[in-house]
């Protein structure tokens, strides 16, 4: 499953965050935020216009990712 | 060569918002602009400061950053100073690396990543309090042991509280780091997290609460909107007194002063024409520049921007911008210079140099003064609604004529460049504060002093030349016009009044209109002085209601809206794009737009009948 998919309020774990190109600079500045793969993550809210930008807590952080950003990051259950 | 011919250098790096500048502020007694949002710092700054045992230390303060594999152009400055290849710097002896002690999970990642370049290091703990207080407890004995490098706790928003660091520094300068090279960075954070800091929860619990309401689909967006109309309500309803006091204070030393020159016609007028009207006119304006900064830097300071720009991104992202936009943009209503540097925390060049292109459309603060005079000379001081001050609400909708605008040229920048690859947000939304009062107060102070200065600097040199020019040459023996119609001036305004006709533009305001390129608010203190050296001799405001139609003054507000920018902003965007391509394509755009808007303004209110 992928972040953008997640239900709000619900918690998830980091598999992996994919690149869509090569180098994806997004996906590496996701990394960098902290969503690396074990690191257990949040859909705390959604935005008020076609439920865009989502917010995401990661660690001790909240995030604003939009859809297609959050689209990179693949979740799993909770362990 | 002594150590202190040669003082150490110092710099502070580390993420984004954990409290570089503050503490760069409390050590070197600086001013520079701190607030609760990742990005205020675009630039290097230095200070210098000497610990108690009289050792010297030169400090760079240097741009957060998320990781040194740099992804903006402020991130690139702190690089490239770390690694020493930024142009005429060596790299710094020691380097300060400052991590939020609520927020190690993020950036204890940088923290390694900087260990990793090898130089000596010192780790500052900042928000030791605040970590405290949301009973995270930290062993910063065991993190110094496994980090090999000191660490110590410091508040650098209190007094006093970076003197762990300087004791440190007292002590020994640390050897250069060595980092383990083993597994990746992100496990090695886990591993020390694990160990050395116990935390009850993940997020303060205000913030949560707060944030259920502030990004609230529904309650957020009507809260956002109440908090821009306050402000502008604001704007006019308290400063109203202490408007009235400047004026009759000036007014009355202007009496008094020119009553000391009678004997000196000519001086007497450069006095009273020139200096007390123009500046006068525009000094008036300073207790509500300085209500907007109150909102802007308390604003600033609470760390709502982000929160605003999280519900507005996706608005923004229609028009071709980001939700990143926001705060430059916010920063330009102040002034556009600032809001353009702003723009280096902006990681996409395309997102970049839109904002870049459309911060002039923001109404500055320097064009207050033009609205305000308008307002107050055509607008009925009235309540709508009940609640509502009528003169609020046109100054209000002004605003939003220049956010429409913007954003109506963002979306048109987008569809000629016909691209549709993907644009990035990725925002950390930081824990709220209340805001210092003491921060706010040197803001305030800042601010007032910047306008004093240009009142005192540019807009009095501009003043007594215009006074000159409308001055000079003296009209021809049996002159029947009043003598400013001979003058250099005169004869100017009269020239491009050809131009400016058909936009219901007089001449007195053709004249204005060109030292206000320089800076706006000369507009205002230009018409007065014109005026002035006409022969009225009543209040500028009562002059426009009385000789200006209702046509006219819309119209001049349209050109302000859109008003071609000032010089400074242009020299700005030249530094800031490395490009005189931009710097035309902004100016010709935003004077093609005036023109239009102010002739469509004209020739509609005059078919209207007013």
């Amino acid at each position: 499953m992928r972040l953008s998919e997640l239900d709000q309020g619900l918690s998830a774990v980091v598999q992996e965050v994919e690149d869509l190109t090569e180098k994806d600079p997004i996906s590496r500045r996701l990394r960098d935020y902290g969503f690396v793969s074990g690191e257990p993550v949040r859909l705390v809210g959604r935005g008020p216009i076609g439920a865009d930008p989502l917010l995401v807590q990661v660690g001790y952080t909240r995030f604003a990712l939009r859809r297609n950003e959050a689209a990179r990051i693949i979740v799993g259950e909770p362990a | 060569m002594s150590e202190a011919a040669l003082p150490m250098r110092l710099a502070l790096v580390g993420s984004p918002n954990c409290g570089k500048t503050a503490l760069f502020n409390l050590l070197t007694g600086g001013r520079q602009k701190v607030a609760n949002y990742a990005g205020v710092t675009v630039e290097r700054k230095e200070g210098r400061f000497s610990t108690p045992s009289g050792r010297h230390y030169l400090l760079l303060d240097l741009p957060g950053a998320y990781s040194l594999d740099a992804a903006s152009p402020d991130e690139i400055i702190t690089r490239k100073v770390c690694l020493g290849e930024f142009p005429g710097e060596s790299v710094p002896d020691l380097i300060v690396c400052v991590a939020d002690a609520t927020n190690l999970r993020l950036h204890l990642r940088f923290v390694l990543e900087v260990r990793k370049l090898g130089r000596p290091m010192v780790l500052a703990l900042n928000m030791s309090d605040a970590a405290r207080r949301r009973g995270i407890r930290i062993d910063v004995d065991k993190l110094q042991a496994r980090l090999g490098i000191p660490v110590v706790e410091t508040v650098a928003v209190r007094h006093g509280g970076a003197a762990e660091l300087t004791r440190c520094l007292e002590r020994e300068v640390p050897a250069a780091a060595v980092a383990e090279d083993s597994s990746d960075l992100h496990s090695q954070v886990r591993e020390l997290i694990a160990e050395a800091v116990s935390m009850p929860r993940r997020t303060a619990e205000i913030d949560d609460a707060i944030d259920r309401i502030v990004l609230h689909p529904a309650l957020g967006l009507v809260l956002l909107a109440a908090i821009m109309f306050l402000i502008f309500q604001a704007v006019f309803s308290w400063a109203e007194p202490l408007m009235e006091a400047i004026e009759i204070g000036v007014a009355h030393l202007g009496t008094w002063v020119g009553g000391a020159l009678t004997s000196m016609p000519m001086l007497q007028s450069l006095v009273v024409d020139g200096i007390f009207a123009g500046i006068g006119s525009v000094l008036v304006f300073l207790p509500q520049i300085l209500i907007l900064f109150l909102f802007i830097l308390a604003l600033e300071e609470s760390g709502y921007l982000p929160r605003a720009a999280f519900l507005l991104d996706r608005l923004m992202l229609g028009a071709g911008l980001t939700g990143r936009s926001f705060i430059p943009l916010l920063s330009s209503f102040a002034c556009a210079i600032p809001g353009i540097m702003a723009t280096r925390s902006i990681q996409d060049p395309r997102d970049r140099l839109t904002t870049i292109l459309i911060a002039p459309l923001m109404t500055c603060s320097a064009r207050l003064p033009v609205y305000a005079l308008l307002i107050a000379a055509f607008i009925p001081q009235r309540t709508v609604a009940g609640i509502f001050n009528l003169q609020g609400v046109v100054l209000f909708s002004l605003y939003v004529a220049g956010i429409v605008s913007a954003l109506a040229v963002a979306w048109v920048i987008k569809l000629l460049r016909k691209d549709k690859s993907e644009h990035a947000l990725l925002m950390e939304l930081p824990s709220y504060r209340v805001p210092h009062v003491r921060d706010i107060a040197i803001g305030l102070w800042e601010r007032a002093n910047i306008f004093l200065k240009r009142v005192g600097g540019i807009i009095l040199s501009l003043t007594i030349i215009l006074w000159f020019l409308s001055t000079f040459p003296a009209p021809p023996a049996g002159a029947t016009e009043p003598a400013i119609n001979y003058s250099f001036a005169g004869q100017l305004g009269h020239l491009l009044h050809l131009v400016f006709a058909p936009l219901g533009f007089n001449w007195q305001i053709c004249i204005a209109l060109v030292p206000g390129l320089a800076a706006r608010e000369v507009a205002v203190s230009s018409l007065a002085t014109v005026y002035a050296l006409s022969g009225h001799e009543e209040g500028l405001q009562a002059i426009v209601a009385s000789q200006w139609t209702l046509a006219t003054a819309l119209s001049l507000l349209a050109w302000y809206v859109f008003a071609p920018m000032c010089i400074s902003t242009l020299a700005t965007v030249r530094r800031e794009t490395n490009s005189w391509r931009q710097v035309w394509i902004m100016a010709v755009y935003l004077f093609a737009l005036a023109y239009v808007a102010s002739l469509l303004t004209y020739q509609i209110a005059r078919v209207l009948g007013s």
